[in-house]
């Protein structure tokens, strides 16, 4: 085997011209299967969500479920495609024994939305992204293999499927080629993804979960010379998370690039990735050679959806993301920078739902980006996962607005919230950390501290109004911080004159 | 006494109304008459005795307490072992579904049931409904009641020979091809192809897709009628469903047997009028345009130049959507699984079960299909056939705008004598050249005896337009009114 030359990201980026390319699939949140009436809901025992249309028993035949096909007209909509008037499903034939038919019904050369396009924010600079399709499909079973060293099909001793998956209607969206990203493909790729999963959120047609495969993305990437040809690309699968599709592009240009440098060629392949290492390693080739044999699904009449019905989905389109990203931007009086790094963060919608609660947009980013993103940081965790609600943000600011609580207290009630301990208000309980707002308490504590301290009382007295420091911070320590420093040191003040 | 398994259905029903029978002596004499004469015929593949008589007590208690029924209710029907009976081996003569016993009814089988129809049993049939003479069968041939060294048509071989032979007044038929009008050609008994999209295809297994109508099969037009009216009609469960209600076939066969045909045009299909058939086959077909001439019918002569290609073009569509249809027998879920000894891999036990599951020809048709579908290939082979699909359309549009109905013989030969033309598929094949076209088009048609060549039953074909079920059936009737009788010999 010859040598690679290992490039760095900077050096491939520099010699190598990225073009990318990305598939999602969109699990929708129908209440029922594709073509039969079977539930969807996660997480139920192997094999309780079957009828025979989804098992594909001999005789039973499909019926498309027009919750799923109004959805995808949606989605299509939503990112700016034509929708066609007249289509067919088709199968798409293979074996595979997670495939109850071992065809999957698809649609082929005749998709339900052609031809739009996604407008993406990155770095405050808007990048259209094309969309060559969308089209509707019905998921697999799952195989889990029993035995065996590798847990692959080969050299299992069992084999068990679960099919209470299989037939659950899926879109998929194919972008057009996306060329000149340069270095920024991979941020570009994220992008993209990240405003994909929020405008199908906004549509409420799928929960766009990629943790739970409800949302999963095959990247395709390629590599050529500035100026030459586009370069053979490779699909790369397993891409579960935002994060693993930034990496999934960059480590496969770096990879491509060290191919290429060392006078290699690509081949033409699915690659997967790998969460662990960030690496992509080949796949199956032999899936390229499969010929699916695709023809019109003779069990399903074609579709037709009528041009009042597109009409009427068009008009009843909630704001879309970007749409209202700009509105509350505005409305919150935030920068382009503040907006950018919420956006970053991804504390958008957790801002949002905290301001609905009652907060102002300040006070919600300042936890959020400030006290809440440290805390995710050092976890590893992403913000929406820390278990701190936007109701409890909301109520936490609610009380250091009260003067019940002030910002340090805040920070040590937000801890208690995040281990569990219950709301803001419950952690303030049990803690016992609402501030001293007893005047007869506080005035007690003051002269204390004066008596205690009657050479910087004197100093007070003569006009050395500098010195209060001192005892207010006397008085902050006899009550374990829970006063209002203004308020005590006000009182001493008052207290000297 | 009247032996009651001559009796017609419409007669048993009528009798059964009138509680001059009981449906369990109707079941257990029909029970009785196939334990007398499966060992001649073989015409069931599994008769289910204590189901048929479970029914019929549900009928006759149901009528004892006065409960309504309908004009069948109480009367035994066999069934095609391609349609799904819940509990009750369905096979569709493949050993690749040996022992399989659905878990679910197809929607005919539940109106027929919901009808109060007895069941007797599953009928042989070539494996998957591929085939024009039973032979192709794992389990064995069907012999024809009027000679039991020839065939008795197929792919329903079993249900046409089933009710020839009197074991049942009624049977279930499919045609993909002409499974169901051939056999009843062949075997001098009605059967009837409905529009497609007229009798709903959930549960039955699947051959051809756009081509597989379940339909009736019976001893006289009325009948036949009877059956179409009970299993016609939309279903949700099968989108190609027709949304509208079936016409009243059952009334047309009334009007037609009073054997006036006035004012009905029949179309005498030019490229099929006698080219390819035998003379006898040929002399009887005039005969019985003859006859439907004396009752009132006028006569036009109508060209359909693209019914040449329709054998052709249904070779490759019927094979390219059974290439994909039956991807599904692999083993992983219900029936045969081959191999599975922990020494071979899941894919080798697909692969294992399928090369032991199916026979000759079923494995002939997945290669063909297979191959007309590939890259590179498909549009010189599966789109040139819809192509042609379309032209026959077209000209089955012009025709129908001279006559009423087309007239044609319904299978070039009468029934061949058993392993003649197993060795040739294309000497196979052509035994539904004229019943084809119907299929392509998706337009009903009828086979109803129309006499004999050399002691065999022959049978004329009417094809009518798409959801004019009622126009074939008063043809039908009339001609049916005007000939005598056609009885096989004693078994
Ligand atoms: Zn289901």
């Amino acid at each position: 085997m010859s040598t690679v030359t290992q490039l760095s990201y900077d050096e491939a980026v520099a010699r190598f011209e990225p073009v990318i390319g990305l598939e999602t699939h969109v699990e929708l949140g129908t209440n029922t299967k594709m073509f039969c009436g079977c539930p969807t809901e996660f997480g139920a025992e192997p094999n309780t969500q079957v009828c025979p249309v989804c098992l594909g028993l001999p005789g039973a035949l499909p019926v498309a479920n027009r919750a799923a096909i109004e959805a995808t007209i949606r989605i299509g909509l939503a990112l700016n495609c034509s929708i066609a008037p007249w289509g067919r499903f088709a199968r798409k034939n293979y074996f595979y024994p997670d495939m109850p038919k071992n065809f999957q019904i698809s649609q082929y050369d005749e998709p339900l939305c052609v031809d739009g396009y996604l407008d993406v924010d990155v770095d405050g600079e808007l990048v259209r992204i094309g969309i060559e399709r969308v089209h509707l499909e019905e998921d697999t079973g799952k195989s889990l293999h029993v035995g065996g060293s590798t847990g692959r099909i080969h050299g299992a001793t069992e084999s068990l499927v679960d099919y209470n998956r299989a037939g659950i209607p899926l879109v998929e969206i194919v972008t057009k080629p996306v060329p000149g990203t340069g270095a920024r493909a991979p941020q570009i790729a994220k992008a993209y993804v990240t405003e994909l999963r929020d405008v199908i959120r906004s549509l409420g047609v799928s929960d766009v979960r990629m943790e739970q495969g409800s949302m999963r993305c095959d990247v395709n990437t390629s590599l050529n010379r500035p100026g030459a040809e586009w370069g053979t690309r490779t699909e790369t699968k397993n891409v579960n998370s935002l994060r693993s599709v930034e990496r999934a592009v960059r480590s496969e240009i770096i990879r491509q690039s060290g191919v290429l440098e060392s006078g290699g060629t690509i081949t033409q392949e699915t690659r997967h990735f790998h969460e662990t290492t960030g690496d992509t390693t080949s796949g199956r080739s032999k899936e390229t050679a499969t010929d699916y044999r695709y023809f019109p699904e003779p069990d399903l009449v074609p579709l037709a959806p009528a041009a009042e019905w597109i009409a009427e989905l068009k008009a009843a389109l909630p704001e879309l993301p970007r749409v209202r990203r700009q509105r509350q931007q505005a409305d919150w009086g935030f920068s382009d920078l503040d907006m950018q790094s919420v956006l970053n963060a991804g504390a958008w919608e957790l801002i949002e739902a905290t301001v609905a609660a009652g907060t102002t947009a300040a006070a919600a980013r300042k936890w959020w980006l400030g006290e809440l993103a440290r805390h995710a940081n050092e976890t590893d965790t992403e913000l929406d996962a820390l278990g701190v609600s936007p109701q409890a943000v909301a109520e936490l600011q609610g009380l250091v607005d009260a003067g019940k609580i002030n910002d340090k207290l805040a920070r040590v009630v937000l801890e208690g919230v995040i281990a569990g301990e219950g709301t803001p208000a419950e952690v303030v309980t049990a803690r016992g950390l609402e501030v001293v707002s007893d005047e007869g308490a506080l005035t007690k504590a003051v002269d204390e501290a004066i008596a205690a301290n009657p050479d910087i009382a004197a100093k007070v007295r003569d006009g050395k109004v500098a010195a209060a420091g001192a005892l207010v911070g006397a008085v902050m320590k006899a009550t374990g911080g829970k006063a209002d420093a203004k308020t005590v040191r006000e009182l001493v003040i008052a207290r000297l004159s | 006494m009247t032996d009651v398994t001559k009796l017609t259905a419409a007669e048993l029903g009528r009798k059964l109304a009138a509680k001059e029978l009981s449906a369990v002596e109707v079941a257990t004499a029909h029970l009785d008459r196939i334990d007398a004469v499966e060992g001649k015929v073989h015409a069931f593949l599994h008769v289910d005795r204590d189901g048929a008589l479970k029914a019929a007590k549900d009928v006759d208690d149901a009528r004892a307490k006065g409960e309504t029924t309908g004009p069948l209710a109480g009367v035994p029907i066999a069934v095609k072992d391609v349609i799904t009976t819940k509990g009750v081996p369905t096979t569709a003569g493949s050993k690749i579904l040996e022992g399989w016993r659905p878990p679910y009814d197809a929607t005919i089988m539940t109106r027929m049931r919901e009808a109060g129809l007895v069941m007797l049993g599953k009928t042989n049939m070539d494996e998957f409904a591929m085939g024009s003479s039973t032979e192709y069968s794992a389990y064995g041939p069907t012999y024809n009641p009027w000679d039991t060294t020839r065939i008795p048509g197929g792919s329903g071989g079993g249900s046409a020979a089933a009710v020839a032979a009197y074991e049942a007044p009624l049977a279930i038929g499919t045609d993909t091809g002409g499974s169901i009008r051939q056999p009843a050609a062949v075997t001098g008994t009605v059967g009837a192809k409905p529009t497609y999209g007229g009798t709903s295809r959930y549960g039955l297994v699947a051959f051809s897709s756009s081509l597989d109508t379940p339909g009736p099969c019976a001893r006289t037009v009325e009948d036949a009628a009877l059956l179409h009216a009970i299993i016609g009609g939309h279903d949700p469960r099968d989108s190609t469903s027709i949304p509208q209600p079936v016409p009243d076939v059952v009334a047309a066969a009334r009007l037609g047997a009073t054997g006036d045909l006035s004012g009905v045009r029949l179309g005498l299909v030019k490229e099929f009028a006698g080219d390819g058939a035998e003379p006898g086959v040929a002399a009887a077909y005039r005969e019985s345009v003859d006859a439907l001439v004396k009752l009132g019918a006028e006569v036009v002569e109508v060209s359909c130049p693209s019914f040449k290609f329709a054998l052709p073009a249904y070779y490759l569509i019927a094979p390219s959507e059974c290439s994909s249809n039956l991807a599904r027998f692999d083993g992983v879920r219900f029936g045969l699984r081959s191999g599975d000894d922990g020494k071979h891999s899941l894919e080798e036990v697909m692969q294992l079960t399928r090369e032991e599951g199916f026979g000759a020809e079923v494995k002939r048709r997945i290669i063909l299909g297979t191959y007309a579908l590939s890259a590179g290939y498909y549009d010189a082979y599966y789109g040139q056939a819809q192509k042609v699909r379309t032209l026959i359309s077209r000209d089955f549009a012009q025709a129908f705008e001279k006559a009423d109905v087309l007239v044609a013989p319904t299978t070039p030969f009468v029934a061949f004598p058993l392993g003649s033309r197993t060795s040739d598929p294309y000497q196979m094949y052509l035994a539904d050249l004229y019943t084809i076209p119907s299929n392509l088009y998706g337009g009903p048609a009828i086979s109803v005896p129309a006499g004999l060549s050399e002691g065999l039953p022959v049978g004329l074909q009417i094809m009518a337009p798409t959801m004019a079920d009622d126009r074939m059936y008063r043809v039908a009737a009339a001609l049916e009114s005007a000939l005598p009788p056609l009885t096989p010999p004693a078994l």
